[in-house]
């Protein structure tokens, strides 16, 4: 999937952009799910997350984000806000309902970073909420800790 | 009843500032000087004949004592006595006497506070457009999303020493793409803010269009000429009042509809039985017969009214409307109706129990909580805002025209409805219907129980 729209070809080490992982480092293999329809967004997130050791999914809508979610079982999910589709609290409200999802660590990235969006966030269930544009250090943390690694 | 400080003040001040003892003063206007003493310290209210020997006195006119002269002004320093720091409050039972002591200051205080008001609304109206305008809204998000794509990329090319050469050269691609996305949106941003630019100008567009209908005595001539529709984009497009597109919208919209009123109602068919029903003997203010008389609505009769051209022997109207949301669409203001200037009016005008009782022909004669208090025959009407129509969104619009009481004979004066012009500068503390603390702490209006059925002159 050339999602990057630079019409370039991925490094072969990559692999499938939307399950590609590592086995080294904090994550130990362990998958995270990136919902972000930002595509140059969603690929350096996926290169940090993997080189630490990550397998990194990405999906790039609110469209069938559920189903993505449910097929991959990510440790941790990094989640959009404004998103094609149901958008960001969309897919949040629906994990929280679910039994199965409902502790699943979500970090919230927004565009928005204002108290509003923040309090909105936390209501919805969002275990962190990161206004963009993020530090990769301190998205990085984040997934450490809430996977707690 | 209490007494207005200002008359007493102002003569207190006036004296000293001639020098002149109080006993010269109340000989000279042949008044007592123990009387006097009481006028001045605001225990004896003047009656019009000893105000103006005192005027003529001091050699000023006698309207310069007028209590009602400044009362305007000091309903401004009680609002603006809400600006005041916790803990720090104006001394607002006082604000008459600085009125009266300091009319300049009292005046510069007026000034900044309606400034610092214009300046509010301005901030809120640009709050508004960042939280709400879709243009603005997804210029900013394509900015922030294209800057955190470069930040997150480039830190990874800066940190990432040993970084293959194949993803070197992506993320060189995706910054460069990055940066000529951003310097878009940038330019884009800049051009749309540049291209609105007039619409931050200090007044909303109501108030615009209500100013500029002020200038001109609320009755616009071109209304009364012509008989089909007329597009009246270019009588608006050179005011120099209505500054934004949005007013000159409204404006036009307005006149559109006056001219529909002019219609129905034709000054020179109106005219006489409307001077008829004023004059001595003619039988009283009816609205509703002049409505059948016509065959018009009573919401089209009261528009008509309150904007038609000063008539010999026929008071001014005031007019409110309000849209289904109870927000005031329009305000035309008389002398003694007091009109707010943000946010909500006063939930007991019978505009609002007309909205809530549609087609339903409310009278009420009411009196506004003014120093001194002023009296009004209220009449009012809710129905669906023209035109009608089957399919939603079903608009409902209220309309109250205001009769001074004055020039009406056979106002009933035993049961008279306090009102107010909003709960913030509304001296009925005990009033059932506020909706906020009052700001206005001392010397309340003639009674400052809102829920009593009539109130003591």
């Amino acid at each position: 999937m050339g999602h990057d729209g630079t019409g370039l070809t991925h490094p072969a080490t990559a692999g499938d952009p939307r399950t590609s992982g590592g086995g080294g480092g904090h994550g130990g293999g362990r998958r995270v799910l990136v919902i972000e329809d930002e595509a140059n967004i969603s690929e350096a997130i996926r290169f940090i997350l993997r080189r630490d050791g990550w397998a990194v999914g990405v999906h790039d809508s609110g469209h069938g984000a559920l189903d993505a979610i449910e097929a991959q079982a990510p440790a941790l999910v990094i989640l959009d806000v404004m998103l094609p589709g149901d958008s960001g609290f969309d897919i949040l409200h629906s994990l929280r309902r679910q039994p199965s999802t409902a502790a699943l660590p979500v970090i919230l990235l927004t565009a928005r970073g204002g108290h509003g969006a923040r309090d909105h966030a936390r209501e919805a269930g969002a275990s962190l909420f990161m206004a963009k544009p993020f530090a990769n250090a301190d998205l990085l943390a984040a997934v450490r800790q809430l996977v707690g690694v | 009843m209490p007494k207005s400080a200002l008359s007493g003040t102002r003569i207190r001040a006036l004296r000293n500032a001639r020098r002149l003892g109080q006993a010269d003063l109340a000989r000279l206007a042949g008044v007592s000087a123990s009387y006097l003493n009481l006028i001045e310290h605001n225990r004896r209210r003047a009656t019009p004949k000893v105000l103006e020997a005192i005027a003529e006195a001091l050699q000023i006119p006698a309207s310069a004592l007028d209590e009602s002269a400044g009362e305007a002004l000091v309903q401004t320093l009680r609002a603006a006595a809400g600006r005041a720091a916790p803990g720090s409050p104006a001394e607002t039972e006082r604000a008459e006497e600085l009125t009266g002591r300091f009319p300049g200051w009292a005046g510069l205080i007026a000034l900044l506070h309606a400034r610092t008001e214009a300046l509010e609304r301005t901030v809120e109206r640009l709050s508004d457009r960042m939280a709400h305008d879709p243009n603005l809204s997804a210029s900013l998000h394509e900015i922030v999303s294209a800057a955190t794509s470069v930040q997150s990329t480039t830190a990874i090319l800066a940190e990432s020493e040993d970084l293959d050469p194949q993803w070197r050269a992506v993320f060189h691609a995706n910054v460069h793409a990055d940066s000529i996305r951003l310097a878009s949106a940038a330019e884009a941003l800049v051009a749309y803010l540049d291209s609105t630019g007039e619409d931050t100008a200090l007044a909303a567009p109501q108030e615009e269009v209500e100013s500029w209908l002020d200038r001109q005595g609320w009755h616009v001539a071109a209304v009364e000429e012509g008989e089909g529709p007329r597009d009246w984009s270019a009588l608006v497009g050179g005011q120099a009042d209505l500054a934004s597109a949005a007013s000159r919208e409204l404006a036009a919209g307005w006149l559109a509809r006056a001219q529909a009123d002019a219609r129905a109602l034709p000054l020179s068919a109106l005219e006489p039985p409307l001077r008829a029903m004023f004059a001595t003997g003619g039988g009283g203010f009816a609205p509703e017969a002049l409505a059948r008389q016509f065959g018009v609505g009573l919401a089209q009769l009261f528009r008509r009214l309150a904007t038609l051209p000063p008539l010999s022997g026929v008071p001014r109207f005031g007019l409110a409307l309000c849209d289904g949301s109870g927000t005031l669409t329009l305000r035309r203001p008389v002398e003694g109706f007091q009109l707010p200037r943000f946010g909500g009016a006063c939930p007991l005008w019978p505009l609002y129990q007309a909205l809530v009782q549609p087609d339903r022909p409310l009278r009420a004669t009411v009196e506004f909580a003014g120093r001194p208090p002023m009296r009004f025959v209220a009449h009012a009407v809710a129905g669906a805002r023209d035109p009608l129509r089957f399919d939603p969104p079903f608009a409902w619009e209220a309309a109250m025209l205001l009769t001074p009481a004055s020039a009406l004979t056979g106002v009933d004066s035993t049961a008279v409805v306090p009102v107010g012009t909003a709960c913030r500068v509304c001296p009925r503390t005990a009033c059932g219907a506020r909706r906020e603390p009052s700001i206005i702490t001392g010397g309340g209006a003639a009674s400052a129980d809102g829920r009593s059925g009539s109130v003591d002159l």
